[in-house]
């Protein structure tokens, strides 16, 4: 127990310093997560839209398949990113191994079958109300998409949130890919794993309750940003 | 797509404009633990200007890096293994540089009794015949095939061991956490244990044995193989390590007035 209490000393400690080196880390954890949510977002989204909109041979196959992809163990998605941008590797000329290119794309490759699986959820119920009025109104495919995006933006915003979460506190991944460099692709869970190896358990936690207090501002500033949860809206 | 493909784009551009003189290099979690990567990485920048990447890995997966071409030296510690990767030609020549020891630690009641024998194949063998439980790294890495092979040495042959000799199959920081959590016997380099926050009840046993020594080598990767590899700032950075600057960084680094590793490469 006294571990814990020591991990939010330093926790603390950490933060009141301003520590050089904990800046240098959270923000990069922020700048690859964050990264990573938008590319997934942009690619999740439609993709999430289209399976409720669209009726096509496969689409219940497709949709159970992301579904289980949700459970995607991030150190397979390391390892198989890790082949493909291995020098030895069919994308090794681009030289991203190492990078945090390379952890965004791993980090994308684990959220979007999360954000879409989330959103197609909030966005099939939707186009169940709206589906006879959009298609009376005979409008194209891409109008009824946008709509239903738009309407059901505060489910999709829990949707990327969900993303978010998982991407900012997995460390398998972007461990294998990234190769935790010191000053280069060292974020806030590989810090946390090197310091445990260490047996530095008090570091380690205060690493950790860094980790999940920056989580909750993120969210707070985007439900700020959304205004959500504020009195007359829902 | 089109988002993922500018975002790549940007970041192989950014990528190229911020490789001034850097190099990656693959080290073994051992020699990062030490905390001498700490006080020659700085000098290194300072003498050469030349900033190495560390990626700390295993043994078994430094030298599939520099297979790979995913990094442009390695340094590690397994002579059979690196004799291998040599022999297929995937690093131009081996250099040594330094060494350190092994020490078998416990917890510190020491019910095997090895604090006083006149081996470590003794050690081993009074372990194995108390059946305590040993943490073994079980992660082909140097410390592991080291360990391995002293099994061997001792005339035991650690694949029939029953359930007290426990393969955790993780690095040196993980196996000593396991081993204090579980109060059992575990091999470790000097560097790492000195090193070690969580010692608990945790002692060292034994040490001393010449078998012990654990020689680090350098290793570039043979450019021949990957065109893109580094090998002037590699060969730029085997100068440094056998340099006097580098003799004087290593022989008086101490951790609680210990000496870790004694440089031993030959014509600096």
């Amino acid at each position: 127990m006294s571990d814990i209490w020591e991990g939010l000393v330093q926790a603390f400690l950490l933060v009141v310093r301003l520590d050089a080196e904990l800046i240098e880390i959270t923000l990069r954890s922020l700048q690859v997560t964050l990264t990573a949510l938008v590319v997934a977002t942009a690619i999740a989204l439609p993709l999430g839209a289209l399976l409720a909109v669209r009726r096509f041979r496969y689409r219940r196959l497709t949709i159970a398949v992301l579904n289980a992809l949700m459970g995607l163990p991030p150190v397979v998605v390391g390892l198989i990113v890790y082949i493909l941008l291995s020098r030895s590797g069919p994308f090794g000329v681009f030289g991203l191994l190492f990078t945090p290119t390379a952890m965004i794309i791993a980090q994308v490759i684990i959220i979007v079958p999360l954000i879409a699986s989330i959103a197609h959820q909030a966005l099939r119920e939707l186009w169940a109300e709206y589906h006879d009025l959009l298609i009376s109104l005979n409008t194209t495919k891409t109008q009824r998409m946008r709509a239903i995006l738009w309407d059901s933006r505060r489910a999709l915003l829990t949707a990327a949130l969900a993303g978010f979460g998982r991407a900012i506190g997995e460390v398998g991944a972007i461990m294998i890919v990234g190769g935790n460099i010191d000053h280069s692709t060292r974020v806030l869970t590989t810090a946390i794993a090197l310091e445990t190896g260490k047996g530095d358990f008090a570091l380690a936690l205060g690493l950790g309750f860094v980790l999940i207090t920056m989580a909750i501002l993120v969210n707070l500033s985007i439900h700020a940003l959304g205004r959500t949860e504020t009195e007359g809206r829902w | 797509m089109i988002q993922v493909f500018i975002g790549l784009l940007a970041a192989v551009t950014l990528a190229a404009t911020a490789a001034a003189d850097q190099m990656r290099m693959a080290v073994t979690t051992s020699f990062h633990n030490s905390g001498l990567s700490d006080i020659l990485l700085p000098a290194i920048r300072d003498d050469l200007g030349l900033e190495v990447q560390l990626l700390v890995v295993g043994t078994g997966q430094a030298l599939r890096l520099g297979a790979a071409g995913d990094v442009d030296a390695i340094l590690v510690h397994s002579r059979k293994a690196e004799d291998a990767f040599l022999a297929e030609g995937h690093g131009t020549h081996r250099r040594e540089i330094m060494y350190n020891d092994f020490v078998l630690v416990g917890p510190s009641e020491d019910s095997a009794g090895i604090g006083d024998v006149a081996s470590a194949a003794d050690a081993l063998q009074r372990i194995a015949r108390a059946r305590q439980p040993f943490v073994s790294r079980g992660d082909d890495s140097g410390t592991h095939k080291k360990e391995l092979s002293l099994w061997a040495a001792a005339g035991q042959d650690a694949g029939s061991f029953g359930s007290w000799y426990r393969a955790v199959g993780a690095g040196m920081g993980q196996a000593l956490n396991t081993a204090s959590a579980m109060h059992a016997y575990t091999m470790s380099d000097r560097a790492s244990w000195l090193n070690f926050g969580n010692r608990g009840d945790l002692a060292l046993l034994y040490a001393g044995d010449p078998v012990l020594f654990n020689q680090y080598a350098y290793i570039p990767v043979n450019p021949d193989k990957h065109g893109h590899v580094k090998f002037d700032l590699a060969t730029k950075l085997e100068t440094w390590l056998v340099s006097d600057r580098a003799r004087t960084l290593i022989d008086t680094y101490r951790i609680n007035g210990e000496t870790l590793f004694v440089f031993n490469a030959t014509g600096g």
